[in-house]
C-alpha cells in the first residue's frame, strides 16, 4: 500500500524533535482527521540551517513531515517557500490518493513556519 | 522473526488438513455427482466432511449445506429466509456490529421493501437480549445475531435470544427464524445448535486452520429456504454447483481437529492473549482493551492506544515482521472508521488508536514476547513523535 520511502520515514524519522528557540514554528492540524505536524526552523542569513518536526496521524503524515525536513535543510527560504505538495509526494515516490492530505499538511506547516519568520522580521523592522 | 497475529482475517492451513486434501486434486478427482467409482469416492469424502462439520456444531449431517465461505453462508441464510417467507412478513432484526456480509445483505433487502432493525450494543460490545425480544414483531421473519464479533471478539448471548425466539414461536410466530454468523467462533468455543436455539448457522474453514473457499451453512431440518443460485440439485437442492471436493475435505478435517483439540487450543490461546494484554498494560500507559468485561473469544485482543494512529502502529509492526490489523480487515481500504468500534461509543481517538491482535492455534509464547516488545517500542516512539497536546495548532486550510 505504501512505498518503501514512506515506510522508511515512518520507521526511521529524520530530524524528529523540536528546536530550542526556533526562528519560526509552523503547527497545523487537519480538522477532519486530526493529523498534526509541528515544524520548527533555524534560519541564519536567509538559509534554513536546521529543521525538526513532530507529527501525529497516519503513516504518510509522519513520512511527509520527515521527508520535508530533508528537502528544506540547507535551502534558502525563498526557494523553500516555493516547495509544493507535489515535491513532498515525489520525495516519497507516491502517496495513495486518499493520503494526499498528508503532503498538503506538511507544506502548510512549512508555510506557517515561514510566515512566522516574515511576521517577526516585519515586527523587528518596525522597531528599527 | 515473522509473527502472524491476524488470525481473525485468516489462518494457516494445518499440515494434517493439507494432507487430507491432496488426494482430491489429482488421484480421487471425481465429480461427487458422477456414478463411476471416481465420483463415488469423491461423494464419500464429501459425506465424511459433512459428518465432521455436523459433529463440531452438534447437528445432523443432513442439516449441513456446503458453500464457498462465510459471506455466501450469510447471504444464503438471510436472502433465503427473506425469499421463502416474505409472504408472511418483511421484518428482520440484526445488530449494529455484524460483519458486512450480514449488514450489506440486510441493507440490500431494505431497498427491496424489507424493514430491518439494527439492535445497538453496550459499551462492552454485547447485544441486549431484552431489546431483541422487544424488537420482535408479528411480521418478523428473521433474527440474525453473530455469535462472536470479528473485531473485538465479544461473544453474544445467543442462548437467551434463542429462548425468546422459541417463546415467540410457541405463541404462534411460526415464521420466525434465528440465524447466527459463527464464522469467528466455530472451532474456538463449543457450539451446540440446539442449545443456542438457532435455525441457521454460518461457518467457514479458513478461520480455523482450514482452506479458503470452503464453508457451510447449518439449516435446521424443516426450514424453508430460498436459493441464491440455480442450475443443479446439489446439496439437497439448496446450493447448486459442483462441490469443491478438496476444500470440503479440508473443511471437514479442520473441523475434526478443532473439535478434538477445542479446549486445549482455547486454553493455550486464552493464556497467551491474557499474557499479551497484561504485559502491554504493565509497560504502556493510556490503553484500553475493547470488549473487556464481556465474554470474549479466547484468541482476540482489540486494544486502543491513546494518542497514536492504529495504522502507524500496524506499519511499524509490519516492518518488523508482525501482522496485525486495524478495524475489520475487509474494510481497511475505506477511510470510514470501523462500524463496530463506533457502535461501542468509543471516542474518535480510541477508534483511531485501535489495533487488533488475533492469535491462532499455532501462535507461540516466543512470538507473543516478540510482539509485546515491538508494540511497546512502536507505541512509545509514535507518542514521542507527536506534538505536545498543550501547544496550539492552526487549523489546516
Amino acid at each position: 500500500m505504501y512505498t518503501k520511502e514512506v515506510e522508511d520515514h515512518l520507521a526511521n524519522p529524520r530530524n524528529a524533535g523540536e528546536l530550542i528557540e526556533p526562528s519560526g514554528t509552523g503547527d497545523v492540524v487537519n480538522q477532519v482527521c486530526n493529523d498534526r505536524i509541528r515544524l520548527t526552523l533555524h534560519i541564519v542569513d536567509g538559509v534554513i540551517t536546521d529543521a525538526k518536526f513532530k507529527a501525529s496521524g497516519c503513516p504518510p503524515t509522519v513520512a511527509a513531515a520527515s521527508v520535508l525536513t530533508t528537502l528544506i535543510i540547507g535551502q534558502e527560504i525563498e526557494r523553500a517557500a516555493q516547495l509544493s505538495r507535489n515535491d513532498v509526494i515525489a520525495a516519497l515516490v507516491r502517496l495513495p490518493p486518499a493520503k494526499i492530505h498528508s503532503a498538503v499538511l506538511a507544506i502548510e506547516a512549512l508555510q506557517g513556519a515561514l510566515d512566522c519568520i516574515n511576521n517577526r522580521e516585519e515586527v523587528s523592522g518596525a522597531k528599527k | 522473526m515473522k509473527v502472524y497475529l491476524d488470525n481473525s482475517a485468516t489462518t494457516l492451513v494445518a499440515p494434517e488438513v493439507i494432507e487430507s486434501m491432496l488426494p482430491y486434486f489429482s488421484g480421487d478427482i471425481g465429480n461427487a455427482s458422477s456414478v463411476h467409482s471416481f465420483g463415488q469416492r469423491a461423494k464419500a469424502a464429501v459425506e465424511t466432511a459433512r459428518r465432521q462439520i455436523a459433529e463440531l456444531i452438534k447437528a445432523a449431517p443432513s442439516e449441513i449445506v456446503f458453500v464457498s465461505g462465510g459471506t455466501e453462508a450469510d447471504n444464503l441464510a438471510i436472502r433465503g429466509i427473506a425469499e421463502a417467507h416474505s409472504a408472511t412478513g418483511r421484518h428482520i432484526i440484526t445488530s449494529a456490529i455484524e460483519h458486512p456480509a450480514v449488514l450489506a445483505t440486510c441493507e440490500a433487502l431494505e431497498s427491496s421493501g424489507f424493514r430491518v432493525t439494527y439492535a445497538p450494543v453496550s459499551s462492552a460490545g454485547v447485544v441486549d437480549p431484552q431489546q431483541i425480544r422487544e424488537a420482535i414483531k408479528d411480521d418478523t421473519i428473521l433474527v440474525s445475531i453473530m455469535q462472536a464479533n470479528n473485531e473485538i471478539g465479544t461473544v453474544q448471548p445467543l442462548e437467551e435470544i434463542g429462548r425468546f425466539v422459541r417463546e415467540r414461536r410457541r405463541a404462534g410466530a411460526s415464521n420466525l427464524h434465528f440465524h447466527t454468523d459463527a464464522v469467528q467462533s466455530a472451532g474456538k468455543i463449543p457450539i451446540d445448535v440446539d442449545d443456542l436455539g438457532v435455525d441457521l448457522l454460518s461457518l467457514t474453514a479458513h478461520k480455523f486452520h482450514g482452506p479458503k473457499g470452503a464453508g457451510a451453512l447449518y439449516v435446521k431440518k424443516g426450514t424453508r429456504l430460498g436459493k441464491l443460485f440455480y442450475g443443479g440439485h446439489h446439496e439437497r437442492d439448496r446450493r447448486p454447483g459442483t462441490e469443491n471436493v478438496p476444500g470440503i475435505v479440508g473443511l471437514g478435517r479442520a473441523a475434526d481437529l478443532a473439535a478434538q483439540e477445542l479446549s486445549e487450543r482455547s486454553d493455550r490461546m486464552r493464556g497467551l492473549r491474557n499474557y499479551l494484554e497484561d504485559s502491554l498494560k504493565q509497560r504502556l500507559t493510556d490503553m484500553k482493551i475493547n470488549g473487556d468485561g464481556a465474554p470474549r473469544l479466547p484468541n482476540v485482543s482489540n486494544v486502543s492506544f491513546a494518542g497514536v494512529d492504529g495504522e502507524s502502529v500496524l506499519i511499524n509492526l509490519d516492518l518488523k515482521g508482525i501482522a496485525v490489523s486495524t478495524g475489520a480487515a475487509c474494510s481497511s481500504g475505506s477511510l470510514e472508521p470501523s462500524h463496530v468500534l463506533k457502535a461501542l461509543a468509543l471516542t474518535k481517538e480510541e477508534i483511531r488508536g485501535s489495533v487488533r491482535f488475533s492469535l491462532g492455534a499455532f501462535t507461540t509464547q516466543a512470538e507473543i514476547d516478540y510482539a509485546i516488545a515491538v508494540t511497546v517500542e512502536a507505541v512509545k516512539r509514535l507518542r514521542e513523535l507527536a506534538p505536545a497536546a498543550e501547544e496550539s495548532a492552526r487549523a489546516s486550510l
